[in-house]
Parts: C-alpha cells; structure tokens; sequence
C-alpha cells in the first residue's frame, strides 16, 4: 500500500463514519433507530436489499467458489437469489409490510404464536452474530495475508502476530460507531455507498482480467467446458464441478435455501420494511434483484480469471534462492499453508490445497497499479463491513424489540429501547469477535455458512408459506414444524457425510449411512430434509389442533387480506413489470452461460 | 429522513474520481505493465469523476423540487402531511 491508496482508504472512512455522525440528531424514537422512520426511497432500500447480503461470504466467497467449481457458482445468483427475491416482493411484502411488524420475529407472534416468535428470534440473533463474525474474521485475515499494516507495525515495533487482533478491532469499532449513532438509516445509506464502491472497485477488474485471458472464449480455451457452463453436466453429480445433480441443485439451493433466506431472513427484510411505502417496500427487492443478476461478472469471473491465468511463482524469483524451492499453486491463487508452521496443508489424498479465498485479492494485487489498487482494496473492505452492519442492525433490533421487550423488560419507555439498541448494537458487536475467532477454523466459508442456513433457515420457508398463505396453520403447528425441521436438518447432517470427508463438523457424528459426492450436494439435501419435514409436520399438527380465529388473520393472510392497491405509478416502475423483466433477464443469462 | 445519499454519493466519487486522474496523470507509464499497459488510474477516474457529477447534479435538482413543492404546498395545507 502506497501513500495514494491510503488517502483512498481514509477519504471512505472519513464518508463512512461521517454519514453516521450526520444522521445521529434525527434518531430520536426507536422507530428511527431501527426501522429508519419507514422513510427510505425505494431505489435507495433495493440497493441496501442487495448490499446488507453483499458481505465477505459473497466477495470472497464467490471468488473462492468461482476458481473451486466455475461459472456454476452463479445458480447461487440466478437459481439462488433471483426468483426468490421476487416473490417475496410480489407476495410476501404485502404482509411483512402491511401488517406494520417490526421484524420478522415479530410478524411470527402476529401470525401464529409468542413461542413460535421465541424460537425464531433467539435462532436468528445467534445467526447474525455468526454472520457478523466471519465478515470479521474475514476482513482481518485479508489484512493479515495482504501485509496492510506490516509496514506500519514494523515502524512502531509492534509484534506482526497482533495485526488478525488489531484488524478485528479497527473493523469493529468503525461498523460499530456508524451503526451506534445512526442505527439502521445509517447502515442503508452506508450500504449504498458501498454497493458503488463495490462496482467501482471490482468492474475495472473484471475487465482487464478478461481482456488479458482473451475474453470469454479465451478463459473457455484455457479452462474447458466444466468451468465454464453453469448447466451442462448437471444430469449427474459426477459430471459437474459442483457435485450436485440438477434435482438437489433445483430443490436444495433453488427453492429450499434461496426462499428461506430472502424471502424470511430479517437481515435483508428490514431494509425493505425501513420503506416509505407499501409500494417501495414490494420493489425494494425487486429493485435489488438487477444489480444482484449481473453480480457474477463482478465477484465470479475475477476467481476464474485467477485459476485460468498462468501458474506464478509462489514468491519472487530473485528471492526464491533463500526461501527454499517453495511450490507454486494454481493459476495466482497461492497454496493454503499451515498459520503455526508455515507448510502447505494437505488434503487426503496428500496433495496440496488451494487458498481460494485468496482467488479476488490476488486478482487485485496481480492487476491493479498503486490509486486503483487502493480503490479495491477500499470496496474490499467495504463489502466486508455492509455485510457486518446488516447483521447488527438486525441483530440489535430482533434482541431490542423481539427478546428484551417480550420477555426481559416490558412496558418501558420508547427512549429506554433506543438506549437497548445501542448498547446491543455494542455487546453484539462484541459477541461477532469471539464468533470471528472461531471462523478461524473453516476453509471455504460459503460451505460453513450454508450450513449454518441449512439447519436455522431451511424449514423457516415452509412455516412462512403456509402461514401466509394456509389460513388453517396454527401457531403449535409452527413451533412443532419448525423443530421438527431443525432436528432433521441435525440427524441428516449426522447420517450423512461428503466424500473424502472426515466425520466430525462435516457430517456422519450419527452414523455414516450415506455418502454424497460433495458437501454442497449434502447441505442441499440437508435443506430438503428440514424443509419437507417441517412442511408436512406442520400442515398435521395444524389439523390436530383448533383452527385460528380468521378475524385476527386479517392483514397476514392471502386469502383474508384485500389486494394491496397500486400506487399510480409509470408501467415500467410497477411491482409485477419490474418482476417479469428481471427474470426475464435471468433466463437469458442462463441461456447464455449453458 | 435525515439526507438525500447522492450527495455524499455524488461528492465521493467526485474526489475519488479526482485523486485518480490526477494520480493518473502525473504517474509514470511505467506503473501500468500490471494493468496490461493500461493507465487505468485515468480512465477509470475519468469514469468516476462524471458518475460522482451525475449522482451531485440529481440530489441538487432533487433538493429544488423539494423547495418546490414545499412553498407551492404552504398555502393549502392539506391535513395529515
């Protein structure tokens, strides 16, 4: 890092924490802290909508996964994220919104019951302080990796083991004063800013990167058809990169995963609550669904160009005399070696691993000269800390109003729970430390998070479509199916476990009753299991138990609830328009990249 | 509430945009062997500096037909705005 790339990284600090301290005298009730006043523009909550999710496990992770399987890793876009995102726009909003909850929890204890509402809230704060944690965990490792700050330990003769310690806290004390003083306003303006950043900082690459492969058709040359086809080979899980069959793919990640986490997880929710309007709110995901479908150039391509580039020496030639003949990796993406003893780790078959997470740092490094290279390592770390924010905002809110308010201390002033979201936002920013530390453990953190999703989020859709749209569903039918979900979810990732895997945190602590081709065909199936059964626990025990009264299931229901009226609006802007074109769009894409 | 986003938006980029095209100006040829012999600094800045102009240019016409339509509303005030 050079002088101008400094100036870079601090004019952003200074943009970020500034929009915190402007917005910190308009948080006077906690409707302002945690739901923005309900006044944010529709454009500007769909870009937060796209930007709370755009956290490390995207910039890296689907860096990492583009040089690990490919152009596949974009179903996580265009089978993953885009269908889901518009029905939740076009028919869960009106609900979510309509029934003026204040998070997702709370919709649940309107809906059906307190305990399904306990259960949900409690899920859901522990899951955001992960999340929150491994953005952490992230962020200081690529400081760590990247010698950031070597440079300036060095000249304070600061010990260099400290810098994955110094990075945490400097990452944590900046999300935590912008979200501190301007709550969840703060969070989305920030958001926005760094959705910008991010294209800013991640499109030149792309582009010299594929200029420098010869384009699409030159990484196809260099790479072959298994990278570079997201449904060619998806007949048989050994056929393609992903190992996963079109079924789990369609079922587990498509529909199971993809609408259990944006269509029920608080975490992108509430920015399309924080709305100006019923219809602000139904676009805002809608909205959000078009950058979010031409993503994967930006965060996919750069991991592809990384392994279809020719292979780097691991260290510089003229100081491979001392180092030793050290082994290059693949493409620039350098071997995972061992933090204590500095040796390439091994899988099982005891060939060295990849450090894909290295795969979009690399590309930055490879790429960029000083003044670009400080712009994206600034939409680096500005993705890293959106995707932090997200989760305190949701955090602090669900524990404020879903946890402390219900069951801790009710009937308190409106200015005592902006107080409680304050001091959340700091002891749940203090929990995604500890959190941050034991990310330390996994490789790839796509398949860390999937699993965490698959277990909470997975049988959460089923509970949320039948409530919405079953009037019959009874609040002990939701609390049973979602647990009944949850254990099976457990019990399958307990029976089951990838190949060449070893039994432990990745399956088979049950037994090994089965073997799937790869981990993510396992979370799939993982998904499907926690789904179907709370899907079907819950329609059984709905028709056990007494039927709602339907007087109180106005405004949450589908069929007890009149049709949201459309605002007048141009026929391009409205809900169902914006909808069809972007899938029509992503239909395209897939056409495109078969 | 509190602010319209594209004007630090705006403003951002422009400064962005500014250090690095004057970055890119000033700097040596040499540098840009990485970047395929491409000054990106430049061009990139040149970019950013009109998205960071555009983004500046709608919050200020944002910001007059919100005068606008707060001195044409005064007078009849219609109840609950």
């Amino acid at each position: 890092m050079t002088g101008i790339d400094w100036l870079i990284l601090g004019l952003y600090f200074a943009f970020v924490l500034g929009i915190g301290v402007a917005l910190k005298g308009s948080m006077k009730t906690s409707a302002d802290f945690f739901l923005a006043g309900r006044a944010i523009p529709a454009w500007v909550a769909g870009l937060a909508f796209m930007s709370a999710n755009l956290g490390a496990q995207e910039v890296i992770g689907m860096g990492a996964s583009g040089a690990k399987y490919g152009i596949a890793t974009s179903h996580f876009y265009w089978i993953g994220a885009i269908p889901a995102m518009v029905f939740v726009g076009i028919f869960m909003m009106p609900f979510y919104y309509g029934s003026r909850a204040r998070s997702v929890p709370e919709y649940l204890r309107l809906r059906f019951d307190e305990k399904t509402r306990g259960l949900n809230a409690i899920s859901f704060a522990i899951m955001t302080i992960f999340s929150s944690g491994i953005s952490m965990y992230a962020i200081a490792k690529l400081i760590q990796t990247l010698h950031v700050f070597d440079g300036v330990f060095q000249r304070l003769g600061l010990n260099s083991s400290w810098i994955f310690d110094f990075a945490i806290v400097i990452s944590a004390i900046v999300v935590l004063v912008y979200t501190f003083l301007g709550g969840l306003s703060s969070a989305i303006y920030n958001e926005v800013l760094q959705f910008f950043l991010i294209v800013a900082g991640f499109l030149p690459l792309s582009y010299l990167g594929l200029k420098n492969v010869g384009g699409w058709s030159g990484l196809k040359a260099t790479l072959g058809p298994s990278y570079t086809h997201s449904w060619a080979g998806l007949s048989h899980a050994s056929t393609n990169r992903l190992g996963v069959e079109w079924f789990g793919l369609a079922m587990g990640l498509g529909f199971v995963l993809s609408f259990g986490y944006w269509c029920t997880d608080f975490l992108v929710i509430q920015r399309a609550m924080a709305a100006k309007s019923m219809s602000a709110a139904r676009r805002t995901p809608l909205i959000g669904a078009f950058p979010k479908m031409l993503f994967p150039f930006l965060v996919i391509l750069p991991g592809l160009i990384a392994i279809a580039l020719p292979t780097q020496p691991a260290v510089p030639s003229h100081a491979r005399v001392v180092v030793g003949a050290e082994p290059p990796g693949k493409g620039i993406i350098p071997l995972k070696l061992d933090a204590s003893s500095g040796q390439p780790m091994l899988d099982k078959d005891g060939k060295p691993q990849l450090d894909y997470d290295l795969a979009v740092p690399s590309m930055l490094l490879h790429y960029f000269p000083p003044g670009m290279l400080g712009l994206g390592l600034t939409a680096l770390l500005a993705s890293f800390m959106s995707g932090m924010a997200g989760n305190v905002t949701a955090f602090n809110t669900v524990w404020t109003y879903d946890i402390y308010q219900s069951y801790i201390r009710p009937g308190a002033t409106d200015a005592h729970y902006l107080w409680m979201g304050r001091a959340s936002t700091v002891f749940g920013i203090a929990f995604s430390i500890a959190a941050a530390y034991m990310a330390n453990r996994f490789n790839n953190i796509m398949d860390m998070l999937q699993l965490v999703f698959a277990f909470v989020n997975a049988p959460l859709f089923a509970t949320f479509l039948l409530g919405m749209f079953w009037k019959r569903t009874t609040g002990h039918a939701a609390f049973t199916g979602l647990l009944a979900g949850t254990a099976a979810a457990a019990i399958h990732h307990g029976l089951t476990l990838p190949a060449g895997a070893v039994v432990g945190i990745k399956g088979g602590w049950l037994a090994v009753t089965h073997t799937y081709p790869s981990e993510m065909a396992q979370n799939f199936w993982t998904a499907i299991y926690a789904w179907s059964t709370c899907f079907v626990v819950t329609i059984i025990v709905s028709l056990l138990t007494r039927a709602p009264e339907e007087s109180k299931l106005v405004g949450l229901v589908y069929s007890l609830t009149p049709k949201p009226e459309e605002e007048p609006l141009a026929w391009y802007a409205r809900p169902a328009s914006l909808a069809l074109m972007v899938l029509a769009g992503t239909v395209l894409l897939n056409i495109i990249f078969w | 509430m509190g602010i319209d986003i594209r004007l630090p938006l705006g403003i951002l980029f422009l400064l962005l945009g500014s250090i690095l095209v004057v970055y890119g100006a000033a700097s040596d040829a040499s540098l840009y062997g990485q970047s395929l012999g491409i000054n990106v600094n430049l061009y990139w800045g040149v970019v950013l500096l009109a998205f960071g102009a555009l983004m500046f240019g709608l919050s200020r016409r944002g910001a007059r037909a919100e005068a606008r339509t707060e001195s044409t509303s005064q007078a009849p005030r219609s109840p609950g705005h």
